[in-house]
């Protein structure tokens, strides 16, 4: 998969910051249908993140990641509901218990020798049980869905998340700004070089006395745990959960479409993806609506289609094209 | 509840399996050989499942009949797909194969909706609704025909695998990337041909599934997980295992759904999986690599 | 006045040069975002109504039903006096990230009215989006419960819950039995395990407590909505040797079970459908002979009605193989409540439209019933459900009483005894 990441150069830390003043500033000239589509766009980057951490770091490749969104989502719409505790309390809860249900997959997995596809099947397994399981699950009102209450739309309470969608954008965006941050610092970390290290010659970083298996199940512990935070966001900000929606195969493809066409296991690749796809999807929206095609289907066609495109023409990702091209990386990658 | 209804149930889910079998045998092909995580598996028997209501309601023919022109189309689509696509992708790493196919099911399945429209399609024979009676037993006709149709069709394939030249030079290159090339074997042309082979399986199994079964276009993803598991399960390169695996699931979920509450039957499959996956990875037919 | 339709995008007006630049510069989605938002149009214009259903994804085939009721609305509407709508369309593609997106676009693109969105989960999500906006959003069909008990003062659904449907049920059913002198003991319940499916499930045992039925639920048997093969569930119903057979379930399921009975030659007393499917087009289409008898307890039109024959006859013209169903009605109704409010106010404000909703009193309407009326959480809980039965692959309309025109046939014809 060749390097590990790449580094800015100063015109790529510049246009990064600016960037990030802009999307600060946009609540104040923008349209709430705008913020709504950035929100997706940062919740979609930070879960790819989360995600990433397990396969561009690890190299496991986990296609059942909903069912951390759907844990985390659950338990802390569960607390709020039936105990009066906020999110951010309840967070305290749901990251702990997902990073157990990440540390026991990826024992399971790494102690009985399940790597590459059959991993990927396991985690599909698993996030299939949690399906079935909470549609028989009374707490949860099982397949007839768990609705949280909703405040009156005047009142912004950030404690209970409950409010306007600009409080939402703040948040995400400060969630994916951390997420990066946390991701930069364990790469440049020595856990980041060990799992570089295990990435790319697992063999030989065991010969040099790594010990794999604690640095993979970090990454999978880091990962679920990191994931949980998407789930509770998602529970207070669509404010209804169904087992059948959440913990769907579907959910876990399309929330790690973004960080392999960005670019696996780079840390800007995520956030890449997740502005391309979901900035694809709305523009499609937009032009066929101007075009006067009312197909239902052809969005997705044409959505399909150019993944396929950036697919073959890119297989290593967007990001490290893009930063190639426009001289974004650092000198030398 | 009386005994009789047990022994219904198990045949009933034997039958289903083989069908399944069948389904999961392309896969096992495809992604035994050429290694390719085919996550469009599910959509390529949809398109199949399409083309058997197309030849029934357009000329009345049965799909019984129809069974080998569909799976030499599905043939000639997958060796295309193959040769012209993913071909590039087979030595890449796993999770750009795997959205590759992604984007290429994306694609089908709103086509289908497009051409198709939502709503379920089926086929109506004149013997949907026969069943034999052997005793105790009641045995739906339809799925007795699916199910010895599936036998067939695995029989011939594995006929095909192990007595004809392309066959075993196809097995080499399994084997072998690196040897096949050097004794010459035109692989990229066999990996074509396989996974056209994969997709015939598929197509044959679609068009015995659309007697049990209409289709939506959106079918395809529990079958491709289906799919997955039972190859998993049966032995990833076993032909016979890829039957077993089938038999297996259909016959635990059946089981299971009638002892326990029938809408959680499908975690009794993935249990089994997952004690697979942990405790005999190569599968229960499979060879240990 | 004619009535201008269109999807998300307008030819007319001021629209253009905002659409044309849009289109343009469409490759960041930024600009359709930052388009003003226009409050008030003059007198006299269209009122804009934007309309969210599913009409890709997995409820692709409910959601372009619904829109058959909103394509042939306007005439009718137009010949019933009320002003114009101009309708803007919008593809929840059933997925609640989607819809959310849509709303807000939709909001952003100037409607000044939410008509949607058939999935319960979508249409709270909007509900949210619509009560945080001031806009007014009335639902076409969605049974859960929970979404008008947000106290939301914008959203209004004119359709029942799912213990209003269990409630009028039960109550259809006694009015049957009496008419048969029919009285099972047994019954066995299968449903499907799903949103509606659950809150059906849940809701039976509370309801039907409240009372005197002659039959007892003697098994309940709950299938995966994934499922394909449903022959281990009959054979369940079938081994519980019940009277009659209660059923929850979808469209593909109903076809799945009937085949199954005929395959497991079993043909209960009656079979009782508490929810969609078993009398659907395709249902009728695809089975034939086989389809009649079920009898199904869901949201209808009163065949009495002066303004039933008029959508169906509308219907008829523009869809010819499709019988009118829920989906067409409350669809149709949900656009006449807002163009019936948008006469009273007289205004597009939103504020007033809600208030004109509230006061909304329409007696000449299609469902069966006393008519559209809110209560305070703005749901119309005057909304009776009936009992419609298969016959002949046409539906005929057993009870209330009221809204009747056949009498029902009791016990179903053997399975196995149909040509």
């Amino acid at each position: 998969m060749g390097r590990f990441d790449i580094g800015l150069s100063p015109r790529g830390l510049t246009l990064l910051a600016g960037l990030l003043v802009l999307l600060i500033v946009l609540p104040w000239f923008a349209g709430d249908y705008l913020l709504t589509v950035l929100i997706l766009i940062f919740y979609f980057a930070y879960v790819g993140q989360a995600w990433n951490v397990m396969m561009g770091f690890a190299g496991q490749l986990s296609l059942g990641h909903a069912l951390y969104v759907g844990l985390a989502g659950y338990l802390t719409a569960v607390l709020f509901i039936d105990l009066g505790i906020g999110p951010w309390l309840g967070l305290l809860v749901a990251i702990p218990v997902t990073m157990v249900v990440g540390a026991v997959i990826g024992f399971l997995a790494l102690r009985f020798g399940v790597t590459g596809v059959y991993f990927a099947i396991l985690t599909i397994a698993f996030a299939e049980f949690a399906r079935i399981g909470f549609d028989h699950l009374e707490i949860v009102n099982g397949s007839g869905g768990l609705f949280l209450p909703v405040a009156q739309h005047e009142s912004v309470d950030f404690w209970l998340l409950r409010g306007a969608p600009v409080m939402f954008y703040y948040v995400m965006l400060a969630a994916t700004v951390v997420a990066l941050v946390l991701c930069r610092l364990l790469l440049k970390s020595r856990i980041g070089y060990y799992w570089l290290a295990i990435r790319e010659d697992e063999e030989a970083a065991r010969a040099a006395g790594i010990d794999t298996f604690r640095y993979k199940m970090g990454a999978i512990v880091v990962s679920a745990g990191m994931t949980a935070f998407g789930g509770m966001f998602y529970a207070f900000y669509y404010n209804n959960l169904f087992p059948e929606q959440i913990f769907s195969i579907s959910r876990s493809i399309e929330l790690i479409i973004g960080p392999i066409i960005g670019g696996l296991g780079t840390l800007l690749g995520p956030v890449v993806g997740a502005f391309l796809l979901t900035g694809l999807a709305e523009s499609l929206n937009t032009v066929l609506a101007a075009l006067g095609v009312d197909l239902p289907g052809a969005k997705q066609v044409l959505y399909g289609v150019c993944l396929l495109f950036v697919i073959i023409a890119l297989p290593g990702g967007v990001w490290p094209w893009l930063a190639r091209r426009l001289g974004l990386a650092e000198k030398g990658t | 509840m009386p005994a009789e209804i047990y022994l219904n149930v198990a045949v009933s889910g034997i039958l289903t399996g083989l069908v399944y079998g069948l389904m999961a045998l392309g896969l096992s092909v495809i992604f035994g050989v050429v290694r390719v995580v085919n996550f469009a598996h599910g959509e390529m028997m949809t398109v199949a499942m399409y083309l058997a209501v197309v030849c029934f309601s357009a000329f009345g023919l049965d799909p019984m009949i129809m069974l080998i022109p569909i799976a030499a189309v599905l043939f000639v689509l997958g060796y295309l797909l193959q040769k012209g696509v993913i071909n590039a992708f087979v030595t890449g790493p796993e999770s750009t194969q795997f959205l590759l196919m992604i984007a290429i099911a994306i694609i089908i399945v709103n086509v289908l909706l497009i051409i198709f429209g939502p709503d379920a399609r089926g086929v109506q024979t004149s013997y949907a609704y026969d069943s034999f009676a052997v005793g105790p037993l009641l045995i739906d006709a339809t799925k007795a025909y699916a199910a010895g149709a599936s036998i067939v069709v695995a029989a011939a394939l594995y006929a095909f695998f192990r007595f004809t030249l392309i066959g075993t030079a196809i097995r080499a290159a399994a084997d072998n990337h690196t040897g096949a090339l050097v004794v010459g074997l035109n692989v990229q042309h066999l990996y074509a041909v396989t996974f056209g082979l994969g997709a015939a399986c598929v197509g044959a199994a679609g068009t015995m599934l659309i007697l049990l079964i209409d289709v939506t276009p959106a079918l395809g993803p529990a079958y491709t997980l289906l799919a997955f598991i039972i190859v998993i399960t049966g032995g990833l390169g076993s032909m016979p295992g890829a039957l077993l695996g089938g038999v297996l699931i259909g016959l635990t979920e059946a089981m299971a759904g009638l002892v326990f509450t029938p809408s959680a039957k499908s975690m009794f499959g993935f249990g089994i999986l997952v004690l697979v996956l942990l405790f005999r990875p190569q599968g229960i037919l499979g060879r240990k690599t | 006045m004619s009535r201008k339709s269109q999807s998300g995008s307008s030819a007319a007006g001021s629209q253009i040069t905002r659409r044309a630049f849009a289109a343009g510069a469409g490759a960041l989605g930024l600009v359709a975002g930052t388009a003003p938002f226009n409050v008030v149009r003059a007198q006299g214009a269209a009122l804009k109504v934007g309309v969210l259903l599913p009409r890709s994804g997995y409820l692709a085939g409910i959601g372009q039903d619904c829109q058959r009721g909103v394509d042939v609305a306007g005439p009718i509407l137009e010949d019933l006096g009320y002003p114009d709508l101009e309708i803007m369309n919008g593809d929840t593609e059933s997925s609640v990230d989607v819809a959310r997106s849509r709303a807000e676009q939709l909001i952003g693109d100037g409607a000044q009215l939410l008509v949607g969105a058939f999935d319960s989960g979508e249409s709270a999500v909007i509900a949210q989006v619509a009560e945080q906006k001031g806009i007014p959003f009335v639902i076409n069909i969605a049974a859960a419960p929970d979404i008008t008990e947000q106290g939301y003062k914008f959203v209004f659904r004119n359709f029942p819950t799912a213990p209003t449907i269990l409630k009028d049920a039960f109550t259809n059913q006694l009015e049957i039995f009496g008419m048969t002198g029919s009285s099972p003991k047994t019954a066995v319940f299968l449903h499907v395990n799903d949103t509606f499916g659950t809150a059906m499930a849940k809701g039976i045992g509370v309801v039907s407590s409240k009372f005197d039925l002659p039959y007892k639920i003697v098994d309940e048997i709950a299938y995966d909505p994934a499922t394909k093969d449903l022959s281990v569930e009959v054979a369940k119903a079938k081994a519980a040797n019940a009277d009659i057979l209660l059923v929850v379930s979808r469209l593909n399921d109903a076809i799945l079970i009937t085949r199954e009975l005929v395959k497991q030659r079993w043909t209960p007393q009656a079979v009782l459908s508490m929810g969609p499917g078993w009398y659907e087009d395709q249902y009728l289409k695809t089975l034939g002979k086989l389809s009649d008898g079920p009898i199904s307890f869901v949201p209808w039109y009163d065949p009495n009605k002066k303004l039933s024959p008029v959508l169906q006859a509308a219907l008829a013209k523009a869809y010819p193989d499709v019988n009118m169903n829920t989906n067409h009605i409350f669809t149709f109704e949900a656009l006449m409540v807002a163009a019936d409010a948008y006469k009273r106010a007289a205004s597009t404000d939103p504020n007033a439209l809600a208030d004109a909703i509230r006061a909304t009193d329409i007696t000449d309407n299609v469902s069966i019933g006393p008519g559209i009326k809110f209560d305070a959480k703005g749901q119309n809980a005057g909304v009776k459900d009936g009992a419609i039965q298969n016959r002949d692959g046409k539906l005929v309309t057993i009870a209330p009483k009221e809204a009747a025109n056949a009498q029902p046939d009791w016990p179903l014809k053997p399975y196995n005894e149909r040509g």
